[in-house]
Order: C-alpha cells, then structure tokens, then sequence
C-alpha cells in the first residue's frame, strides 16, 4: 500500500503575522517559513504506518511555489521515500489543491491520504474532505488515534465533547489533529539522504483541472485590537473586581 | 436568497452553535433549517420554534444517525437544489460536513464566517485570528461555516417553521459508526457555553496539580473549565478542554487565565470574552497585554486563597 501525504509550506508556528499596511495581505517578504504543523504530524503518522510493516511507500507532495522542495526535502527527511512538486506561484485555494490532489490520486492510486486538518495561514480547514468527497471515499477528520486492519481503518476523532471512532474502508482519507503523534526531527545523515530521493516537479497544467481562484479576497485588516486593563495588588482587590462583576 | 442551516444536535436535543447560524443565515434571507438525524423528531420541533425559522426539512433515517459526512454530505447537495447557501455551524460536525458539501456543489467553502457584508462578501479570520480577510465569492452557491461567537444566538422561542420530512441518498457504505467517549464533565458547563471560565496553562506542572489547584475554583464559580495547548500537550487535561485556535473557540463573560503566558494562538481562542482575567507569576507574560484584570503572583498561592475567599 502507498500513503500519499500532501504538504504545505506556511509561515512559521513561531512567527507573528504582520498585515501589510496597504490592506492586500500578510507581509510573507523575509519571513521563516516551515512545513504546517499539522503537515508534519500527516508525514510522522504516514512513516510510522510504514515502520510497522502496513505501507511499502511514503509519497510527499506539495503544491507551491518552487521554494516548497524545502518543505517537500523535509518531508523526505523524515522517512518518505519520494516526493511531488506541483508547481505554482499563484495561490491555489483548497478546492483546487483537492483536484489536483484527486488526479494524482488516480495516478499513485493510495490506500490512505493523509493531511493535516488545516494550514495555518488560511485556516481553512476543507482540503482533505473535499478530496474525499471528490473521490466519493470515507473521511477520518481530525484524526487522534489511526489503526489499519485488512482492508478498513478504524479512526478515533476529536470532536466537540470527546472521541468519536468510525471504522472506513480503504481507500481513505484521514486528516490529522494535534495529539495523533510528536512528529519526529530529521537527523543529520536522513537530511542529507534526502537530498538523493527522487522529487519530481510538474504543473497545475499537467493535470488538467480547473483551479481558477472562487473567493476575491478584497482586503485584509488587523483584529481589532483589545486594550490592556489594570493590575490589581493582591487577591483581596481581586475578589473585589471580580464580585463587582457580579462573579461569586 | 434561500438558505439552508444544519443544525447542530444529538437527536435529542438542539446545540446552541445552530442558533449563531441561524442568526448569520438571516442576513442573507429565508431560513430554512436541515435536521438530520435519527428518532430526532423532539430536535425538529426544537428547530420549528427558532425565531425566524421557515421551513425545518427533517430526514430521519438510521444513515444519519451519527452524521456521517459520507452520508449526511449527499443529502445537502440534494437539498441544495433548491436553496442558495449552506450554512454550518463551525463545530466539528459543522467542518466535517461542510466542504464535502462544498466540494460535491464545485463550490469553493467560505470558513467560519465573523460578519456577513454583503450577499456574497463576508469577514473570516486567518492566521489564527492574527488578520480577518474580507473575502467575495463569485460561486453561484454558498458554503459556509459560521462561528459560533460571532454572531448573537437567534431566540429559542417565537417561530413557527413548517416541519418537512425529506429524504436523502442514505447510507453510502463506506464508512459506519463504532463509537463515542464523551468527557465526563459531571455538572460542569460546556465550553462553549460556559459564562465563566477558569483556564490552566503549562505553568500547572502536572495532571494532579491542575486538578488540585483549577477544579476547585472552577467548582466555586460553576464554571467551565479550559487550558491552554501547551497543558494539553503536556498531558494535564484532555484535548477537548484546549482553548485557542486550534482548540475551541469561547467568548464567555468571564475568562480566568492561570498560569497561562498567551500565546497567539491561545489569544486567537478567548480574546473575545468580556472580561479577562489573568494570573501569572511574570509580569510581562503576554496575556497582560489582553487582560482587563491582572494579578502578577505565584498562582499556587493566589488560586487557593481565591477560591476560598470568593
């Protein structure tokens, strides 16, 4: 079985976002940019499956701008086998990554695909279910604990309140929460190992689908912002603050 | 414009997220509510009573019982045949469902709307809450998440919907239930829900030390109970409690932070609450930078004396 995970290269975790004063966007220029967490937590889960003897081949792509290698070399690092370029400098919202996802699919014909929950830059939180509905094949959203038996895999889900476990056949689509795994770090040797496996780059043109953008993003603002408050001396003052609020 | 809002429930009774997205869809028009479930008849009359509810389409099948996306999913894009925009409530049922919706219509999701500006333009908020994008579609369909907090709860009372039976592809087979654990949260209020909460952070140390130090207080208060990512990371509490953007979203009257220094994404999941307080042992832990009400102290010593002498 193959386990084809989709990668996406993101501002980093520890970066604080600025809005460009011109309301266009996030200033991206200079900044560091990483692989999205949830992302690396797709390529752990994906790698473990294959250490325990489930998946013969681990397949990382992304779909980017040429800088995404780094994140695609990453992924390689830390134990898949091969990896996939598609190639764009314009923004592909989730419904057309999921298409070209979906044809790439066809091509590689994977038993799991599995993806982050959401990027954190556009926090959307669509790719993977829209590629499962694209496939017509079952969704394991915010995935906690993955097991694969024969033909099915049974998925444990976060979801408001608790666990949820669906049990879906294969092929299948899982996206991954914060507590599947602790993605591990590439050791030096792996990361120049990866160096050597295949990456092959191709184009959104290649697989023949509509990606054209659906949402005009007019303008992009700072939250407005919310004023600091006083400090209080001790807990005395505080109960008082807080009974006047009408707490207790 | 017609629209069609799922709502959130568990076949016996309504989630409260549905009535935020009931009160998002009236900006856009007609209401027209979508139950699916199984023996949820009590959820439809709940549903019917919503001010400003038109019509409540009720499938009641075993297929939709646990509303699974595979099956639930197709029945939308049934229904939307006669309706303009989908809207979902941002809960996990809600981001589960919605974009395979989206994606069976050729349609591109709008997620977890905060305003509604125009017919087809809304605010969302993006790199964890840090920038909100206004975004305009050019689909001829919406799809859309609504979160919960943003938008005023539409009254529970007062409406008079027409309740419908419809009826759907049912069960795909490529997916079935096994089962559910829910948090046992004995009496203690739901998150999402809660007018107060009382949140731990890393600065907690264990599992029993949150416990001893947080639930107390929480107890007193009747509050609900939260932390941060790096708690759950840690192990003190299960997930379900983490607060923050990729956690839940809350925005009670009161928010305590304990031990909690506010991270971004922390802030993005709270900065919302009415009023926030914080305890933190370092004076220019970020969380001040929101806090209407701070006590710089050594929270071992500060939250045993507060829960007493509240």
């Amino acid at each position: 079985m193959k386990i084809l995970v989709p990668v996406k290269r993101v501002i980093d975790y520890n970066v604080k976002p600025r809005v460009k004063a011109d309301g266009s966007g996030v200033d991206l220029a200079n900044v560091k940019m990483s692989m999205n967490p949830f992302d690396e937590i797709a390529v752990e889960e994906a790698i473990r499956i294959k250490e325990a003897g489930k998946a013969e081949e681990v397949i990382a792509v992304s779909i980017g701008p040429a800088k995404a290698q780094e994140t695609l070399r990453t992924a390689l690092a830390m134990g898949a086998d091969r990896a996939i370029l598609v190639e764009t400098d314009d923004e592909v919202e989730p419904l057309g990554v999921a298409k070209i996802l979906k044809a790439i699919a066809e091509e590689e014909e994977p038993g799991l695909v599995i993806l982050g929950k959401q990027a954190i830059d556009d926090d959307s939180n669509q790719t993977g279910q829209m590629l499962a509905a694209l496939m017509n094949r079952p969704q394991g959203t915010f995935a906690n604990t993955v097991e694969i038996e024969g033909d099915s895999v049974t998925v444990k889900r976060e979801i408001d309140g608790g666990l949820e476990t669906v049990k879906l056949t294969m092929p299948a689509i899982v996206t991954t929460d914060l507590r599947l795994n602790e993605p591990r770090y590439a050791s030096l040797p792996n990361i120049m190992k990866a160096k050597k496996k295949p990456l092959d780059t191709k184009n959104p043109a290649d697989f023949g689908v509509d990606i054209a953008p659906r949402l005009k993003t007019t303008n992009v603002s700072e939250p407005p912002v919310r004023q600091a408050g006083e400090k209080v001396e001790d807990v005395d003052a505080l109960v008082a603050k807080l009974k006047a609020l009408g707490v207790a | 414009m017609k629209t069609l809002v799922l709502v959130d429930h568990d076949n016996n009774s309504l989630g409260d997220a549905t009535l935020a997205a009931v009160t998002a869809a009236s900006k856009l028009g007609e209401v027209h509510l979508l139950v699916a479930g199984h023996n949820c008849g009590a959820v439809a009359e709940a549903a019917a009573k919503i001010e400003g509810v038109g019509k409540v389409h009720v499938a009641d099948d075993a297929a939709y019982e646990h509303q699974l996306a595979e099956n639930v999913a197709p029945l939308v894009v049934d229904q939307m045949g006669h309706h303009d925009a989908f809207l979902a409530p941002s809960t996990t049922t809600g981001k589960n469902i919605a974009p395979r919706v989206a994606a069976g219509l050729d349609v591109m999701q709008i997620s977890d709307i905060l305003s509604v500006e125009g017919d087809k333009t809304f605010t969302r908020p993006i790199y964890a809450g840090n920038a909100i994008a206004t975004v305009e579609s050019s689909d001829e369909k919406l799809v859309i998440t609504v979160r919960g907090t943003a938008f005023d709860k539409a009254a529970t009372e007062g409406g008079n919907g027409e309740i419908e039976a419809v009826s759907g592809p049912g069960d795909a087979g490529i997916s079935s239930f096994v089962s559910q654990e829910l948090a046992e949260g004995g009496d203690r209020p739901e998150l999402t829900s809660a007018k107060i909460i009382v949140s731990g952070g890393r600065a907690l140390k264990d599992a029993e030390t949150f416990e001893q130090y947080i639930m107390p207080l929480a107890d007193k208060l009747n509050a609900g109970v939260g932390a941060s990512r790096a708690a759950v990371d840690a192990g003190y509490v299960p997930n379900d409690y983490q607060v923050g953007q990729t956690g839940k979203i809350v925005a009670p009257d009161v928010y305590i932070a304990i031990g909690i220094s506010g991270a971004i994404q922390h802030l993005a999941g709270m900065k919302d609450s009415k009023t926030i307080v914080a305890i933190n042992k370092d004076e220019d832990a970020p969380i001040f930078q929101v806090a209407d009400i701070g006590l710089v102290a050594d929270l071992f010593q500060a939250v045993p004396e507060l829960t007493e002498k509240l």
